[in-house]
């Protein structure tokens, strides 16, 4: 089967509609799936939820989906980057739900394992449990979260081979391998795709089975916080 | 003399032992990793790496190397990267000896307030809910009062809390103190300030 599409919106094509639930991978502005955002936003899909741990920020990530007022909900667990979030979210147009930064990526893992459910011990006794049920291990109080199933997963990764096992580059990993497991569909978009065999097997970090369409193309990449320290001289 | 920023950092970085993974939380905390000396500490940084350097030199930031505060780094020859689910199974699972965090508000119990403030915009707890839930120690660097001059080290938080019961240490200006049964020990007194000065500033049982 082939999974290399010519460019975004084909890669889209049959995906998306409206009210449906995508997990999208990054974190902050790194490695995140910047062509496919622009074509969902392209495609003018309306009433999305998304997880994804941040919401980019005013013109770029999905903040650019803001703009079009084409997200509903948000499951994240830091927004503080963007102003037109801001303004959504406290006039009552956007949903949010905030999830600790782990549990987040353990609910996309876990449902992307077929776990619907499991215990952490993470935010026991602040308002992340009310409403959550609570359960003692060895003497100790878990409360129980979700696995997250989404309709459609959106990741970005370095490599591929024509299989789609994927290898990505530094802390662009982030949720991304997460993201990928949890989609009921998932599509990759990747800034070089290789010959199948050129990859050591032993290097993939998620194998192509979690991969079902792929893209390549340029990226932006922008930087969120630019930080340097002065040459030393020698 | 009240410690500063950099005497804070400096007394946090005593508390870390040979061998120990850490995170450090952003502002103050950050500056603990110039006063770790010869000790062996790995940084984590829990979008996914182990083992973080300084900030790169002008002209080489990498757009795919950042820590968690979205700022570029630099990786060592130690480091090593992986996803936000094992970054914070890592964390969960008690694999990271200790957190150096901010706080807002510390109650005598080691009850936590570090990430929101009802009425104020709120940006998300982001990995600080995990942290103080899973790490071995708990340690928090923050001023002894607030701007108001009002003790942080309270009876009980009055902000959403973070964790419940998760603090292990305090590190402020004035000195160091335990959470133990009943209230808070004092451990020592920042250079020239009493054990007098510090009951005074703190709300919280000293026991």
């Amino acid at each position: 089967m082939k999974k290399i599409y010519p460019n975004a919106a084909e890669a889209l094509d049959g995906l998306l509609f409206d009210g449906m639930f995508i997990a999208a991978g990054g974190f902050g502005l790194c490695g995140i799936p910047e062509l496919l955002l622009g074509a969902i936003k392209d495609a003018g899909t309306k009433d999305l939820t998304f997880a994804s741990n941040n919401a980019g920020v005013d013109d770029f990530g999905i903040g650019i989906l803001l703009q079009t007022r084409q997200v509903k909900k948000m499951i994240s667990s830091y927004v503080g980057e963007n102003a037109e979030f801001m303004r959504q979210y406290l006039s009552g147009e956007l949903e949010l739900e905030f999830n600790p930064q782990g549990t987040l990526a353990e609910r996309m893992r876990a449902g992307g394992c077929g776990i619907p459910g499991f215990y952490t011990k993470t935010g026991v006794g602040t308002v992340i449990a009310e409403g959550k049920e609570h359960k003692d291990f060895n003497g100790e109080t878990y409360i129980m979260e979700e696995g997250i199933f989404a309709d459609l997963a959106i990741v970005k990764a370095w490599k591929t081979d024509e299989t789609g096992n994927l290898i990505f580059r530094k802390t662009a990993r982030n949720f991304n391998p997460p993201a990928a497991m949890c989609g009921k569909t998932c599509v990759v978009e990747v800034e070089e795709i290789v010959p199948t065999g050129s990859l050591d097997p032993d290097h993939i970090h998620l194998p192509g089975i979690y991969v079902h369409r792929i893209i390549q193309g340029d990226h932006e990449k922008r930087i969120e916080q630019r930080t340097t320290r002065k040459r030393e001289e020698a | 003399m009240p410690w500063v920023r950099n005497q804070m950092a400096a007394r946090a970085a005593e508390e870390l032992q040979d061998g120990w993974y850490v995170n450090l939380g952003i502002g103050i905390p950050t500056l603990v990793a110039n006063y770790v000396g010869d000790k062996d500490i790995t940084l984590q940084s829990e979008n996914g790496m182990l083992g973080m350097g300084p900030f790169p030199f002008e002209g080489d930031e990498d757009p795919d190397l950042i820590n968690a505060g979205k700022q570029t780094i630099t990786e060592l020859n130690r480091t090593a990267y992986f996803d936000s689910a094992t970054s914070f199974g890592m964390i969960r699972g008690g694999k990271i000896a200790a957190a150096i965090l901010g706080a807002m508000e510390v109650a005598e119990n080691g009850d936590l307030a570090n990430w929101m403030i009802p009425g104020k915009l709120v940006k998300g707890m982001g990995g600080a809910m995990d942290l103080v839930a899973g790490v071995g120690r708990v340690i928090v660097v923050m001023d002894h009062t607030n701007k108001h001059g009002d003790s942080k080290l309270l009876k009980e938080c009055t902000l959403p809390l973070t964790g419940k019961a998760v603090v292990d240490r305090i590190i402020t200006n004035l000195g160091v103190l335990d959470v133990v049964e009943g209230g808070l020990k004092i451990v020592e007194c920042a250079d020239g300030v009493t054990e007098e000065e510090v009951r005074a500033a703190t709300e919280a049982t000293i026991v």
